[in-house]
């Protein structure tokens, strides 16, 4: 089972000058959890397209009580891979976006195309569809819930780093202030906070699961059992 | 931004100023002539994919635009 969503929205920049930012978005203000950065192919085709593989490290975006489905050493890092092919004939560019560790835990799949808007040629357009699965016995449902759910917080925040990148490349000076960082500083801590005590709910609810398990005996269709 | 490779974050940053500047100012006008960041881009590439190789970083096999292609066309 996959959970799909899409969702629309505009950059105000031309598509020249958004394509540009895109491959200038890292670091920005938002974009805290992206730990490294690399392209590691390009190559313009012979009809002259920009074809690019970039590898990013991020930091692992899983559910504190998934964690201990994941080995070790890379329970808080997760490496994803962009391609993507920029077409200046047709002033487009597609790029697709996957996490290539712990799929099976959790995977994330997107897709974005940006065009000129059709409105505004100083307006680009961001068409975004991604699709999250987990494979998790169990447990696919909460944790493609819980992807869902993370995956629109950030895309708000890839859309905010966006704008700061533009303005910054357009000579503004980026609109964030001192009071929304505080903001966002707030939010962050209650976010925590709230997932703090989604976690230990879930653990009691694992803790319940495992006491079923042990008088249920195996092999059982356990979909019954999911939150 | 960091590279994955300790190493070769240095090499990246000049690597992406060159490509920044040939993007802009090149390849979105449609000027075709010789890409002058292919020696920067060498050596950077030759040190990220060792660091790649020694941190097991599955990338090896992985299809360009991959899972893309089970996907409905949007």
């Amino acid at each position: 089972m996959v959970k799909y969503f899409n969702c629309a929205a505009s950059l105000k920049g031309t598509w020249d000058q958004v394509s540009q930012a895109f491959w200038q978005r890292y670091p920005n203000p938002y974009s805290n959890h992206v730990l490294t950065e690399d392209i590691i192919f390009r190559e313009v085709t012979p009809d002259n397209r920009l074809i690019s593989r970039r590898l990013l490290t991020k930091t692992s975006r899983v559910p504190r009580w998934a964690e201990k489905f994941l080995p070790g050493h890379m329970a808080r890092k997760a490496y994803i891979i962009e391609d993507s092919v920029v077409d200046p004939q047709k002033r487009t560019t597609v790029s697709f976006t996957w996490n290539i560790t712990h799929a099976r835990l959790m995977s994330v799949q997107e897709r974005c195309v940006y065009t000129v808007s059709l409105d505004n040629s100083n307006m680009t357009e961001v068409k975004r569809e991604a699709w999250i699965s987990s494979n998790l016995c169990g447990f696919s449902r909460a944790v493609q819930e819980f992807g869902l759910a993370r995956f629109k917080s950030s895309v708000v925040k890839t859309m905010k780093g966006f704008e700061y990148v533009l303005a910054r490349m357009q000579g503004e000076t980026p609109t964030r202030t001192l009071a929304e960082t505080a903001t966002e500083k707030a939010r962050e801590t209650a976010l925590a906070a709230k997932e703090k005590a989604k976690g230990l709910a879930s653990h009691a609810q694992k803790k319940q699961y495992v006491a079923m398990k042990t008088l249920i005996p195996t092999g059982l269709n356990t979909s019954a059992l999911e939150p | 931004m960091n590279s994955v490779g300790e190493g070769c974050t240095e090499l990246k940053r000049e690597y992406d100023q060159c490509f920044n500047r040939w993007f802009a100012e090149k390849f979105l006008k449609g000027d075709r002539g010789e890409d002058p960041c292919t020696e920067l881009f060498k050596k950077y590439q030759s040190c990220v994919q060792k660091a790649i190789k020694e941190k097991d970083i599955p990338i090896d096999g992985v299809e360009f635009m991959g899972p893309n292609k089970e996907k409905p066309a949007s």
